[in-house]
């Protein structure tokens, strides 16, 4: 009796769709666990109901989801931590961005080692970048921590809302390829090889515009510190599209740029705003998360992912906003 | 593949501290977490107490649970809330441990734009890491 085969193709899809129905599944009962369990939708004795143990572990279910599309997303998971816990859990902001800084830096950090190995993070780029994000984060850091709550609220939710429309526009350029280095960066000797496995062939890279970017960096050590966000979504495209650096090595160098520039958690650990019962469940998740997004990240369409986490950081950011301006509090 | 190619010496030993030093702060950070919850050692503000106070702002949480600042929860190692916090500054460190060892390279390489930059981070980090900034 003939065998009929299965094109893979076919089952590769089928394949990948379940997986795509069972993360979105994951993360919407996660997201709902989340909404429940906030005082805008549940009754304040349902709050109060809550056994003490059921946060670190919502926070881990939430965490490990939002770990899964993290990878994937191309995003931190400090940037989507901040706006969705610090909307929809019980703590307040103090914590979730001290927690927010500490997640995105054991994230990066349990990243850079191989990437490094890899040729794929620049230590060399990374170095001049991450002292001026560490000392404008200090800044940033204590401002946050001064500001009233509404405050940074409704700062949180207007650059969140910044951050989905810079995810929804800006461009990418796989390899910018910089004919010629600036005179700062040529002085450094910024610049390096990596394998770029999609074309199977060494990549050479510069970079230009060094001065620009340091000053751009500056800006974004401020936020990133006073929001907690971390600041991949702000840290690659400035390495990618200002300075040239290649997609791939501007990803990994911004995850070692956050892994080298823990200034801002620093002063949330001095201050007392790292509260492990908050920070270790949520580390734990997004990391157990990550390692399933890592390998989600080979089949299925990185781009549905994509769109799906700006939708959830629009409410988020929504969320932010409204809650600071007192309207969705 | 040579991975000496795609990474120089200096970025090679900063990941290879790098990587030791996540991987102690990760299994101080999981087991100090289980002694934690297990409620095997006392912590220093009780559990069940929490849920009262974590949406307070942090300058009131830490008058109303007398909780420490600064490096003074190294007093209160033996508390279980309190001993979480050894990985998570181990984590919060390690990059500046990672970063003094490559400044040999720069120094015996005369790179002194490097090395500059480098002892900077460090002391920036480490001006973080003070109680400096958390009196102020």
């Amino acid at each position: 009796m003939p065998v009929r085969r299965i094109p893979f193709a076919k089952q590769f899809s089928a394949h990948a769709d379940s997986i795509k129905a069972s993360l979105v599944v994951a993360v919407a009962v996660s997201l709902a666990a989340a909404f429940a369990s906030t005082p805008a939708f549940a009754a304040d004795n349902l709050v109060s109901a809550m056994p003490w143990w059921g946060w670190p572990l919502a926070l881990f279910v939430v965490c490990f989801a939002l770990g899964i599309v993290a990878v994937p997303a191309g995003v931190g998971g400090g940037v989507l931590f901040v706006p969705i816990v610090g909307g929809f859990f019980p703590f307040h902001l103090d914590f979730v961005r001290g927690g927010g800084l500490m997640v995105a830096l054991a994230s990066a950090l349990a990243a850079s080692p191989g990437l490094l190995r890899l040729g794929l993070a620049n230590l060399r780029l990374a170095l001049p970048l991450s002292l001026l994000v560490a000392a404008s984060q200090i800044g940033g850091a204590m401002m946050g921590l001064v500001l009233p709550a509404a405050v940074v609220q409704t700062a949180l939710g207007l650059i969140i809302l910044g951050i989905v429309v810079l995810m929804w526009t800006a461009k990418k350029s796989e390899i910018p390829g910089v004919q010629k280095a600036d005179p700062i960066s040529a002085a450094l000797r910024i610049n390096g090889i990596f394998h770029d496995t999609a074309h199977g062939k060494d990549v050479e890279w510069m970079v230009n515009r060094t001065p620009v970017a340091l000053i751009t960096f500056v800006i974004i050590g401020v936020l990133a510190g006073m929001f907690g966000l971390g600041a991949g979504w702000a840290n690659v495209p400035t390495l990618n599209l200002m300075m040239g650096v290649p997609l791939k090595v501007a990803a990994g160098s911004s995850s070692l740029i956050l892994s080298m520039t823990s200034s801002a958690a620093w002063v949330y650990i001095n201050q007392g705003a790292i509260l492990p019962i908050i920070v270790v469940p949520s580390i734990i998740g997004m990391m157990i998360g990550a390692r399933i997004g890592v390998r989600l990240l080979r089949v299925v369409k990185a781009s549905a992912i994509r769109r799906m986490v700006i939708i959830m950081l629009l409410i988020a950011g929504l969320r932010a906003l409204l809650k600071g301006l007192g309207i969705w509090a | 593949m040579n991975e000496n190619k795609y990474a120089s010496p200096e970025q090679l030993r900063y990941a290879k501290v790098l990587n030791l030093g996540v991987q102690v702060g990760f299994i101080l950070l999981v087991i100090s977490f289980i002694l934690y919850m297990a409620g095997i050692l006392k912590p220093l503000v009780p559990v069940s107490q929490l849920p009262k106070y974590w949406g307070l702002p942090v300058s009131e949480f830490v008058k109303v649970t007398h909780a420490p600042t600064g490096w003074s929860w190294l007093a209160d190692i033996a508390m279980g809330d309190e001993l979480n916090m050894l990985g998570i500054a181990v984590l919060a460190g390690v990059s500046a441990i990672s970063t003094v060892a490559i400044l040999p390279f720069f120094a015996r390489r005369g790179e002194k734009a490097h090395l500059a930059i480098s002892v900077l981070l460090v002391a920036v980090l480490i001006l973080s890491a003070s109680d400096i900034l958390a009196s102020h």
